[in-house]
């Protein structure tokens, strides 16, 4: 029974969605209050529909209700309950419905928290939410039904594919949804926009903090998917280029172009027509991620099972969706005021900098991801475009990028003075130039890489670091800088962070591959490991073997360490469990390879990969602090505001506006 | 303003071409052996001291199908290929690939033997030589020793059908 | 940090005295450091067909254990990288190469970075030329802006 409420729930879903896609726009166009008012509601509902629809699904999991196709392909009896829960979202169907779910949920939170604006904007906004929704849902139920039934029943289910058996799949696919379609509201705020042709500063102060927050959510769901791959995929790597991280990634860099540019289109009122395009294509690019992964057209470690028919439908609902969006601005864009005027040299030069590399990041990125599929479209052949490729090219335009960061916050807006900045950031120069020198040398061999790599985090650092110093100075304390200013600094802190994480681990990990029978030991890094024995053991669904590794440092014993290789029962998939010692300046990295002896030989000796990891959990450190940076600007004042008449600001912000609607 | 629609433009064109890679299969990675002579081997023959070469083969057109006990799909193509070699259509020589002999003895008297015979090829070099990735494959080559089709996976009923057979009977006339 | 580098002396040197009968130096999988090296570099360039999305040096497929053997073997031969690489490639295609080798089909992939590079910088250059040559047309003049300002209750900045 509970499957079928599920399932009728979604339909009704659809049904809302229906109604807060179609109604509130035409409400907001026709001037009827009614139907304006409709939106809040209908979005709120749709959200208590969806949650409702996969609250049952979770409790088809977590009773192992069989009968349910896709619980009996991804779950088991025997499955700890904690993974029963985040199996929901382990396969298509089910991720799939988080998707909506996010999205659902982020239409509410716009709901509730928009009493501040126009009502038209608002019906605006939830209404083409609600589009949005109409063709995910639609997707859902036509295609991709996760309530359907499998009769008769199997006794057991399938399970769970072990890879996602982890603690890390709990979070990681919620924050990346999250921020994927959290872009959604900065895409329907830029939408709604430009139906109403009311292209403003005021539109990007409302569309702000909603971009910010969805922008956090993918910074940590992106740092967590890394993670994860990082100590269970066993390999010891944090970044793959896979075409499914790469389908994260692109709406991430252009996402971090949305906010630098709304930041100018706030304060100035210029690049509107720029900002509206970065806002429709990040979300675009999270819709064209979702038919990456769902279509089957690349293949990918992330890929889920692919049938042709949900191919085509994204491609469609992509095509309506993207194809509309830039059809309308097109149509509206050309109508758009220029907005303020600026000297050569200025913080909005130096932002529309940042924007074109970032943009240039992705679209390099999207280029080497779609390659292999344009070729063979084109019927030329088969090829790979992996890592290499990708760092050769990345890796340059991210340079300059990152140099910007120290110089972007000093100018000031209109007319900076380069002398001006120049001596400011003297300091910082040198500083980052010693650094550059010396770092490297301190940690071991003296490269080129490793020497940029610490430049640009120095570099970063010191001129944040001035700038708060500069800030104080001027008085009024900590207290006088708006939060924004906090945020940014923290998140470009947290960039330096990662820069150091990323070259140390580049430049001077070390890691060796052999064979250990027991009292066996390995050094690396000053780290010496010792094999004390392997015995198996047995969890909750599998059979493992378990290694136990002393780690010591300078004779000293720090402790035992226990690399797993395990066999799950149900799908009898070989799986490798790394032990990591984590810490602030280093990892420590075990994984067992395979049993070495031969038939007959008695040694119990194995292949055994251990890595020495320097400051590898600054990468994920620095995700962090980009995040809390993303937090403190979310939380300045001025987004809380709560305007008495904002019908009067718009009007009197609004260069040219219609304004209609009842006042908030 | 034309520039407005550029945008438009590109989204167009990467829809066209996501239409067609709908319409293609990454993971079918074509062979650079096609039309290639069968590289040359000698491997010992399962349960005989002679060897083979696919130079033995000269002169007719012959399957060359790799498989192995271990291998989980050989099992979903293996009576297709028994009621193909019954209809003495073309003989197929099996390349045992990193198996043990007992074994694939034993496979083949489980599941029947449509091979002529079968080059054992244990620590997988011949394989490497031929390309092979995904256990089953079936190589095509015609008289003169040259490939003329790799077909990756189990065969089918259709994949034979509408893929070998034609392809065999015209390099047979 | 040097320090680290003695330390890992003295701990092999420790570890050795501690537990005498016990602890040897575990024998490294590999018969030959230098060949072991330059075959992680050539196979983390090489895609492993059997989980095609991993490199053949990540990946713990059997083939490529295989083929990292055979990469050995052809180093052990005195073969170069490039022959090393058209071996591959003559088995399996160009698709086994993680970076694709430079040709017609790949002018676009390889040159479409520094394109779209170019391409921004041109865009930006004559942006900023048009801006800094039209009159002042800021949409809010200052009067407004501060009446903006004051109706959402934010500081001039």
């Amino acid at each position: 029974m509970t499957p079928e409420l599920g399932h009728f729930a979604l339909i009704l879903a659809f049904v809302v969605a229906l109604i807060q896609g179609i109604l509130p726009l035409i409400g907001a166009q026709r001037n009827h209050g009614q139907w304006v008012a409709l939106a809040r509601p209908a979005a709120q509902t749709q959200f208590l529909l969806i949650a409702f629809a996969f609250a049952c699904l979770a409790h088809g999991f977590l009773n192992n209700d069989f009968s349910v196709a896709y619980i009996a392909h991804h779950s088991n009896t025997q499955l700890p309950t904690l993974y029963r829960f985040s199996a929901v979202w382990g396969g298509h169907e089910g991720s799939l419905l988080l998707w909506v779910l996010m999205l659902a949920g982020w239409a509410a939170a716009v709901s509730v928290s928009s009493r501040h604006l126009p009502e038209t904007m608002v019906a605006r906004v939830l209404a083409v939410l609600g589009l949005v929704s109409i063709g995910l849902l639609a997707f859902v139920l036509f295609t991709s039904n996760p309530f359907d039934r499998l009769l008769p029943a199997p006794a057991e289910g399938r399970d769970l594919n072990p890879l996602l058996q982890d603690p890390g799949l709990v979070f990681h696919p919620p924050m990346l949804y999250m921020g994927y379609v959290g872009f959604s509201v900065a895409f329907a705020f830029a939408i709604a926009a430009l139906i109403s042709g009311r292209l403003d500063a005021a539109w990007a102060r409302w569309s702000r903090p909603w971009t910010t927050a969805a922008w956090v959510f993918l910074t940590l769901g992106i740092a967590l998917g890394s993670w994860w791959a990082y100590y269970e995929l066993g390999w010891g790597g944090w970044w793959f280029w896979d075409p499914v991280e790469n389908a994260s990634f692109l709406p991430w860099l252009v996402g971090t172009a949305l906010i630098h540019s709304l930041a100018v289109t706030e304060k100035r009122g210029s690049f509107k027509n720029w900002t509206v395009l970065l806002a429709i294509a990040a979300f675009s690019l999270s819709l064209l991620g979702t038919f990456l992964v769902r279509s089957g057209v690349l293949t990918s470690v992330h890929a889920f099972a692919t049938d042709p028919r949900r191919g085509v439908f994204i491609l469609i609902l992509l095509a309506i969706v993207v194809g509309g969006s830039l059809l309308l601005f097109a149509w509206r864009a050309p109508k758009v005021h220029a907005g303020g005027n600026s000297g050569l040299f200025s913080r909005e030069t130096l932002l529309l900098m940042n924007n074109v590399l970032l943009v240039v990041a992705a679209g390099s990125v999207l280029l080497g991801t779609l390659y292999p599929l344009l070729i063979d479209a084109l019927n030329m052949g088969k090829l790979s475009v992996g890592p290499p490729y990708f760092n050769a090219v990345f890796v340059p335009i991210m340079v300059p990028l990152l140099l910007l960061v120290g110089i972007g916050p000093l100018a000031r807006w209109k007319h900076a003075d380069l002398k001006d900045i120049t001596a400011r950031l003297r300091v910082a120069a040198v500083l980052a130039v010693l650094a550059g020198i010396a770092l490297p040398k301190l940690m071991g061999e003296w490269s080129a890489l490793t020497a940029l790599g610490c430049l640009i985090a120095v570099w970063i650092t010191a001129s944040g670091v001035f700038q708060i110093i500069e800030r104080l100075q001027r008085g009024g304390g900590l207290k006088s800088a708006p939060a924004s200013f906090w945020g940014m600094h923290l998140a470009h802190f947290g960039l330096a962070v990662f820069v150091i994480g990323v070259t140390m681990v580049g430049g001077y990990q070390e890691e060796k591959d052999v064979r250990m029978a027991p009292g066996d030991t390995v050094s690396v890094g000053g780290y010496s490991f010792r094999l004390i024995g392997i015995k198996e053991a047995r969890g909750p669904n599998y059979l493992a073997t378990v290694g136990t590794v002393e780690l010591s440092q300078d004779g000293r014993v720090l402790k035992n360490m226990h690399p797993e290789k395990r066999r799950y029962l149900s799908s009898s998939m070989p799986m490798t469990e790394a032990a990591i010692d984590a810490g602030f300046t280093r990892d420590v990295y075990v994984s067992l390879g395979e049993p070495l002896d031969k038939p007959g030989e008695k040694t119990g000796a194995w292949s055994v990969r251990v890595y020495y990891k320097p400051f590898i959990d600054w990468i994920w450190g620095g995700c962090i602090f980009m995040g809390l940076g993303g937090v403190l600007a979310m939380l300045d004042r001025r987004y809380r505001i709560r305007v008495k008449s904002a019908e009067t600001v718009a009007e009197t912000v609004m260069s040219k506006g219609t304004v209609a609607g009842t006042p908030a | 303003m034309k520039r407005f629609l550029i945008p438009l433009g590109a989204f167009v064109v990467l829809v066209i071409f996501l239409a067609i890679g709908l319409t293609r299969d990454p993971r079918d990675v074509p062979s650079p052996l096609k039309d290639k002579p069968a590289p040359a081997f000698s491997l010992p023959q399962l349960g005989s001291d002679k060897a083979f070469s696919p130079a033995d083969m000269q002169g007719r057109v012959w399957l060359l199908n790799v498989w192995a006990s271990w291998c989980v799909s050989c099992r979903q193509e293996h009576p297709i290929l028994v009621a193909f070699a019954k209809s003495g259509n073309t003989p197929i020589v099996g390349l045992n690939y990193k198996d043990q002999i007992p074994d694939a003895k034993k496979w083949l008297a489980d599941f029947g033997d449509p091979y002529v015979l079968s080059a054992v090829d244990a620590d997988g070099r011949v394989g490497i030589n031929y390309g092979v990735y995904g256990v089953p494959e079936t190589y095509v080559i015609d008289k003169a020793g040259v490939i003329r089709l790799k077909h990756t996976g189990p065969v089918t009923a259709d994949s034979l059908k509408n893929q070998i057979l034609p392809l065999v009977a015209a390099l047979n006339k | 940090m040097k320090r680290l580098f003695h330390l890992c002396f003295l701990c092999v040197l420790c570890a050795a005295m501690v537990n005498p009968v016990f602890a040897r130096e575990a024998a490294p999988m590999a018969a030959d450091a230098a060949i072991e090296k330059r075959m992680v570099l050539i196979s983390e360039e090489l895609r492993c067909l059997v989980c095609q999305n991993e490199s053949l040096a990540g990946s713990h497929a059997d083939l490529a254990q295989d083929l990292r053997r055979e990469i050995r073997t052809l180093i052990g031969q005195g073969k170069t990288d490039q022959e090393i690489l058209d071996f591959m490639v003559a088995r399996y295609g160009d698709f086994v190469r993680y970076r694709p080798p430079v040709k017609p089909t790949t002018w676009l992939l390889w040159g479409g970075p520094f394109l779209l590079l170019i391409g921004g910088i041109g865009v930006l250059i004559a942006f900023l030329r048009r801006r800094a040559a039209a009159p002042e047309t800021t949409a809010l003049s200052d009067e407004e802006r501060r009446r903006a300002a004051a109706l959402l209750d934010d500081k001039p900045s």
